[in-house]
């Protein structure tokens, strides 16, 4: 039945072609940003929760800028269901200056490789970062953007941490490359990691012995939750305190402190609804009204009027869907390039609210010329009146 | 006639005939409209921010931090060091004729957003007695001041808007400790969004020993140049001294530029959905009015006056729109309060504000893409040959 009426639909469409473009153009447009907008809105409004997770972090409970001592390791891997524990310490360097920055970790290096499979570097460079006090490795991106090979030296201005002489210009040996496991990992091989060795040797007394936030693996993603709330539950009253939660919620964490915008997203993407829903509202009556005796014509030939309603309904669907999957395809090529650590991606939830929000629309814009190409009388609309 | 009252008289006709097509000219006005209000509505919310931070930081004030450090949060001065800043001759003095300074520590803590669990970062900051008199402008607006040596915080007016938990009373337990709260305080500026609490009671809670940062008050403005260079110059010491106000507009400037582009991206995809609908409309609105062009034309009105007529049709729509727009994001969003990430990695909490320059900017985008819906329909009534337009 649609293979028999489908043409009869798209010559609608394509009556007048430009309006038909530029309608599609503008829907397009509001796609592109009701697309992009739900997909920031569903990752702020989601929790990550800790259904099967492997990997947790354990931070301060005040704050995760608020180093946790290295004391707590062995007592961290002491819990049950734990496998590997290691820490991490962020460094705040900047390369050369100050708008090249990137994340780099101060390590422990076998600890690393333990909790993050998903880095594959060469033997023999893993080995080298273990043994070199003042090594570093950087992510494939990072060595492909600076042209940087193994054995350079990169010097590091950090902003964070005084070395005992008062400098705070950090010299790093370059010993390895690594790169993600998998396409998703690789896009994410943008940061470096620096041997805690030197790192903790050189730094002022008083910080020495700071571990920063730990990550821990577990062997049973099931059970994360208890293991997450049996390691706070050990620090509990003590002067370091700790907060554990799944690593996806901890990166999570970093876009949630961009604010409560969850209403201004929902506000922005109810007024471009709103516009689109008038924009293609007066398109379509203005192409019914234009049809009128044609649409006489089509009931003369013996079409019900369920169907002419049908007919204009199909259209206004046809319009709408292919604007948003329009829309939609753009958004989800803008979202390719949102940095990976930002998962801001148009999942299937986003195409599905994309979807209802079309189907409603199309209803919203078609129903009303839908109802009156169904109530034409024949005479009236051949002779005109 | 001349072309000057031809374009008069067929402008107003055609203006007064727009109620006629009403429909078609609502979509100019909600397309427009649209557009101005999502524009106004996000740069009032950079226009807020960029109020909070600027209001704070005096130029009579300058503050002095760790060399090299990128804000509070990143610097860190011993006990000497913050001695030894205070004693700078630069520096007024107080009644009691100590220097009016304070060293202050800031350190992160993680509060729940109202009606939210998971924590945002907001400031706590460990002051020095003087701090209040180097700051006139924060008013206690409940409660009492803190009590040296207890474990008691004030907190800020706009923490207490945008975060749970912090009514006068209430206690917050930080590092294994609990805080009072005793207190509440307006300043008008950033450091509404932090709790304050006595400096050594902070450096005890939280195992600190020096301060972040010594904010000074200036004998007068033109002794900054020589305090900072007394202070840079001095070998014992390794600092970057920056009056208030020049550290502040610093430290929103990543904030600000980020709101700016988020801002500007969704503007030009709005406006370019924008844009078609009124190409749509205009162009339809003259394919009605074909039959009265061509008329027009017959009776000898050129078609400078057709291009003008339809032209002002759509800017006229057009800046309806932006006033409709604009209207509706002062009316939703003016004095809306939120809070975002600000300098420090911390919470700063601040109100949109829509001001007379953003509705000029939304009204010059309205009548931007009013010029380009109206200007292609325009040349196409003027080119149409009068014979053919007269049929209709």
């Amino acid at each position: 039945m649609i293979a028999k009426y489908f043409p009869l639909v798209w010559g609608g469409l394509m009556r007048k072609k430009t309006r038909t473009t530029f309608t599609l153009l503008a829907l397009m447009a509001a796609f592109v940003l009701i697309g992009l907008l739900q997909a920031v809105n569903s990752v702020l409004s989601g929790g990550a929760g800790f259904l099967g997770v492997n990997r947790l972090i354990t931070q301060a409970k005040t704050s995760f800028t608020q180093p946790l001592p290295m004391r707590m390791l062995p007592q961290i891997e002491a819990v049950p269901g734990v496998d590997f524990v290691s820490h991490s310490q962020f460094f705040g360097g900047v390369y050369q200056d100050a708008r090249n920055f990137f994340p780099q970790f101060a390590v422990n290096p076998q600890r690393l490789y333990d909790t993050y499979p998903e880095w594959v570097l060469p033997e023999s460079q893993r080995r080298a970062f273990i043994s070199t006090q003042d090594g570093a490795i950087a992510g494939k991106l990072l060595a492909d953007k600076y042209g940087w090979k193994v054995g350079d030296i990169i010097p590091l201005n950090s902003f964070i941490w005084t070395k005992t002489d008062g400098s705070r210009v950090w010299e790093w040996r370059l010993v390895g490359i690594f790169d993600g496991r998998d396409e998703e990992w690789s896009k994410r091989a943008n940061l470096m990691y620096l041997n805690y060795g030197q790192f903790d040797e050189a730094r002022v007394a008083g910080a020495k012995g700071l571990a920063g936030v730990f990550v821990v693996s577990v062997n049973d993603p099931m059970q994360s939750e208890r293991i997450a709330a049996q390691i706070d539950r050990k620090f509990e009253n003590s002067p370091d305190e700790t907060k554990s939660q799944s690593e996806q919620e901890f990166q999570l964490g970093f876009l949630k402190q961009l604010g409560n915008i969850g209403f201004i997203l929902n506000a922005i993407s109810g007024a471009v609804f709103f516009t689109i829903l008038i924009l293609t509202g007066y398109t379509m009556s203005q192409a019914v009204r234009e049809r009128v005796p044609e649409l006489a014509v089509l009931k003369c030939l013996g079409f019900t009027d369920r169907t002419v309603l049908g007919l204009v309904l199909a259209e206004s669907l046809l319009l709408c869907l292919l604007g948003a999957l329009l829309g939609m395809l753009m958004a989800s090529v803008i979202s390719l390039g949102i940095p990976p650590e930002y998962p801001i991606t148009t999942s299937p939830g986003v195409w599905l609210f994309a979807g209802g929000a079309a189907v409603f629309l199309a209803l919203a814009v078609g129903l009303p010329p839908a109802l009156h190409a169904m109530r034409i009388r024949i005479v009236d609309a051949l002779a005109g009146r | 006639m001349s072309t000057l009252t031809q374009i008069r008289e067929i402008v107003l006709m055609n203006l007064r005939s727009i109620p006629q097509r009403m429909g078609a000219s609502l979509v100019i006005v909600i397309g427009i409209g649209g557009v101005v209000g999502v524009l106004v509505a996000m740069l009032s919310m950079s226009a807020g921010l960029d109020k909070t931070l600027t209001a704070t930081g005096n130029p009579d004030r300058a503050i002095i931090l760790r060399g090299g450090s990128n804000g509070e949060l990143a610097s860190f001065l011993d006990r000497a060091s913050s001695t030894l800043i205070k004693q700078d001759p630069a520096i007024a003095r107080a009644d009691d004729d100590l220097p009016l300074a304070s060293g202050e520590l800031i350190v992160i803590t993680e509060v729940p957003r109202r009606g939210d669990t998971s924590g945002a970062n907001v400031s706590l900051r460990g002051v020095e007695p003087k701090a209040f008199i180097l700051r006139p402008e924060v008013r206690l607006t409940e409660g009492r001041l803190f009590r040296p040596g207890l474990r008691e915080l004030i907190v800020g007016d706009g923490a207490y808007r945008e975060f749970g938990g912090l009514d006068v009373g209430a206690k917050l337990k930080f590092r294994g400790s609990y805080w009072t709260v005793v207190g509440r305080f307006k300043t008008g500026d950033a450091h509404d969004s932090e709790l304050w609490a006595d400096l050594e009671t902070a450096q005890g809670a939280f195992g600190r020993s020096g301060v972040s940062s010594v904010l000074v008050r200036l004998t007068s403005r033109d002794a900054f140049d020589s305090l900072k260079k007394r202070l840079t110059e001095n070998p014992q010491l390794s600092v970057d001294v920056q009056t208030e106000r020049e550290f502040f507009s610093a430290q929103s400037a990543g904030t600000t530029r980020i709101i700016r582009w988020v801002t500007t991206a969704v503007t030009i995809i709005m406006a370019i959905g924008a844009l078609f609908g009124a190409l749509n409309t205009m162009f339809s609105a003259v394919s009605s009015r074909t039959a009265e062009i061509g008329t027009l034309r017959a009776l000898g009105f050129g078609s400078a006056p057709v291009i003008a007529s339809v032209m002002a049709e759509a800017m006229a729509l057009s800046v309806l729109g932006g006033l409709l727009g604009a209207g509706i994001a002062y009316g939703v969003f003016n004095g809306y309060s939120v809070s975002t990430l600000g300098g420090n990695f911390t919470q700063v909490a601040f109100n949109f504000a829509v001001t007379p320059q953003l509705v000029m900017q939304g009204l010059v985008w309205a009548l931007t893409i009013g010029f380009i819906g109206g200007l292609f329909p325009a040349v196409r009534a003027a080119r149409l040959p009068v014979t053919q337009a007269l049929r209709g």
